[in-house]
């Protein structure tokens, strides 16, 4: 809303701002770092400086060689957990979404604005009043302490965002077109196969960079519903930590952290603009 | 069967309801199963918050026994402390830094679109994350403390990780980078979207640029404040990887949090009814934040509609 110039205004402004954007890369950096120094280097010093001698061997060490408890095959198991419910799971909770917001906004049927009002709850319901229901009904259908389990558990509480993403996207198609779709006799399948599904880039990006960087960062259900070597990434991390108390081993440890943070870092740098969109869309529900 | 076909000898032979039968199921079925587990699981929670189960869930009446046992235990208490101040001063905290980041940012930068990046990336890490790194470098023995004290600084002090007092305060400092950014995106859309008319007249007028700011752009961005700061709250609210990671609750008890509790009093005491009821009491909370933001809504859109 001003002109551009080098009043010293300005100059104060872009200084600020670079403080700032400092401040928040520092953390990141400091990590980064850590992960080429070795564990020794660190124990002399801080956790703050940078590599004397780049210690790559620590990323190979958190990958497939430091020990959680008695497996020491590294964090690449749970990475590999990790992938197999966070990829299956934010599939299906999408596809599922996508059917279902189309279902509610533009098929219409009885019923369908009660419904979509209760799966919507599920946006605020805390993980804390689904805890023991969930225990107790993976107990039953045995898939306590299995990825399928997380993987069904992120699917059906991953349906109340993907229904509201669709949803509020699908209502701005113009009705006219399903009606004559429907006068000309397509099916429910066919209009959502021929007409919804091709206007649905955008909304099914913003609807999968959401659900896998929800899903893999989640922590609370992979450390309830999983243990050992059936748990996700996040759940890994804090036993590491906890597994390596006693004799740290914080260049390691930070290579772990870079690891299982780059899948998601990698999404958000390849489709940071769809993330974001995202987040508002979450917001204005 | 053969009358059903004489009567409607046009139609196929399958009735229509087993041909729409592939439709019905996708469409009911998943939304179904979602609704179900919403309505079910609270109400399971709830039914078992009033029973004396332990170990496994067995029914039984116990009114508000665990209610009261929550309620008055200490940890509780700590719990409930903490997500007040916690609560309140991260969310004014990131409130205020978001807005103050969308202001800069809105004042035609160059690189904006990699400074917004810069704050927006802490939102794709996980919590674990973000927590385990901010555990180290506010780590005295560590962190930021040990490398001033490298320098030569010796008498420099940082150690509220390991200070009952202030430990809280390392975990509002962890949800402020994380989150800051989350508000300014809001902030900045909101900013964008007020009318540019009015804001020429205003300069036209001779209103400054902080005049601009104070008597028009600010006021017309507080519905968008309502959003964030409910939000956050919801956040505050349910805050459970980042204090895990972080402080793991401690020193001693220090930072814990209601979502701790929950998770403490069901799966590390096996006291199920507790656990429970400590849940229902989160749930309270969020409605108490939920309820009036949803009233101020509705009555915000009937406006709208009668405008």
């Amino acid at each position: 809303m001003r002109e551009s110039s080098f009043a010293p205004s300005r100059i104060l402004i872009y200084l600020v701002v670079l403080l700032i954007a400092a401040a928040w890369l520092a953390p990141l950096a400091v990590v980064v770092l850590n992960s080429l120094r070795s564990n020794e280097e660190i124990a002399q010093g801080s956790m703050i400086g940078w590599p004397q001698h780049w210690a790559w061997s620590n990323y190979l060490t958190a990958w497939s060689g430091f020990c959680v408890a008695e497996t020491c095959a590294g964090i690449r198991p749970y990475m590999l957990n990790s992938a197999l419910i966070t990829i299956p799971a934010t599939i299906f909770s999408t596809l599922l979404g996508a059917i279902a917001g189309y279902a509610v906004s533009l098929w219409r049927f009885r019923g369908d604005t009660w419904i979509y009002g209760i799966v919507t709850l599920g946006l605020f319901l805390p993980q804390q009043m689904r805890l023991l229901p969930w225990t107790i009904v993976l107990r039953d259908i045995g898939l306590i302490n299995t990825l399928a389990g997380l993987v069904l558990i992120h699917t059906i509480q991953g349906l109340s965002f993907t229904t509201l993403f669709c949803r509020n996207y699908y209502v701005a198609i113009p009705h006219e077109l399903i009606r004559a779709a429907r006068i000309d006799g397509a099916g429910f399948f066919r209009i959502f196969w021929r007409i919804i599904l091709p206007l649905s880039g955008p909304i099914l990006v913003v609807t999968v960079i959401w659900q896998f960087t929800h899903i893999w960062n989640e922590f609370l259900y992979g450390v309830t519903f999983t243990s050992g070597q059936q748990q996700p990434v996040t759940a890994a991390l804090i036993a590491l930590s906890a597994a390596v108390a006693d004799i740290p081993q914080h260049g390691v440890q930070s290579a772990a952290v870079i690891i299982a943070a780059l899948p998601t870092l990698l999404i958000y740098l390849l489709g940071g603009k769809y993330f974001v969109r995202g987040l508002t869309a979450g917001a204005v529900k | 069967m053969t009358n059903a076909v004489s009567i409607r000898p046009d139609r196929p032979a399958l009735p229509e309801w087993v041909r729409r039968l592939p439709e019905y199921l996708m469409i009911w079925v998943p939304l179904l199963l979602s609704a179900a587990h919403l309505v079910s699981f609270s109400l399971w929670t709830i039914w078992i918050s009033f029973t004396p189960s332990t170990l496994v869930p067995v029914s039984g009446w116990v009114g508000l026994r665990n209610y009261s046992a929550v309620a008055a235990s200490r940890n509780w208490q700590i719990a409930f402390d903490n997500l007040l101040l916690f609560g309140s001063s991260f969310v004014l905290l990131s409130l205020v830094t978001g807005l103050a980041l969308a202001i800069l940012l809105d004042q035609r930068i160059r690189g904006e679109n990699v400074l917004r990046s810069i704050f927006l990336y802490p939102l794709a890490v996980s919590f674990v994350v973000t927590g385990t790194v901010w555990s180290w470098l506010l780590n005295p023995g560590l962190g930021i403390q040990k490398l001033v004290h490298d320098l030569g600084w010796t008498s420099f002090k940082f150690d509220w990780l390991i200070d009952r007092d202030m430990a809280i305060w390392t975990i509002v400092i962890a949800a402020i980078w994380q989150s800051s950014g989350f508000a300014m995106a809001l902030f900045l859309a909101g900013l964008r979207s007020v009318d540019a008319d009015i804001i020429k007249a205003a300069q036209i007028d001779g209103a400054g640029p902080v005049r601009i700011y104070r008597r028009i752009i600010l006021p017309s961005l507080w519905p968008i404040t309502i959003t964030v700061v409910v939000i956050q709250l919801q956040f505050a609210i349910s805050t459970f990887d980042l204090v895990r990671a972080l402080t793991n609750g401690g020193p001693g008890i220090a930072t814990q949090l209601p979502a701790l509790v929950v998770y403490d009093l069901m799966f590390q005491r096996s006291l199920l009814g507790r656990g429970a009821a400590a849940a229902v009491l989160m749930l309270l909370i969020l409605l108490a934040v939920l309820l009036p933001y949803a009233a101020w809504r509705y009555i915000q859109r009937r406006r709208a509609a009668h405008a």
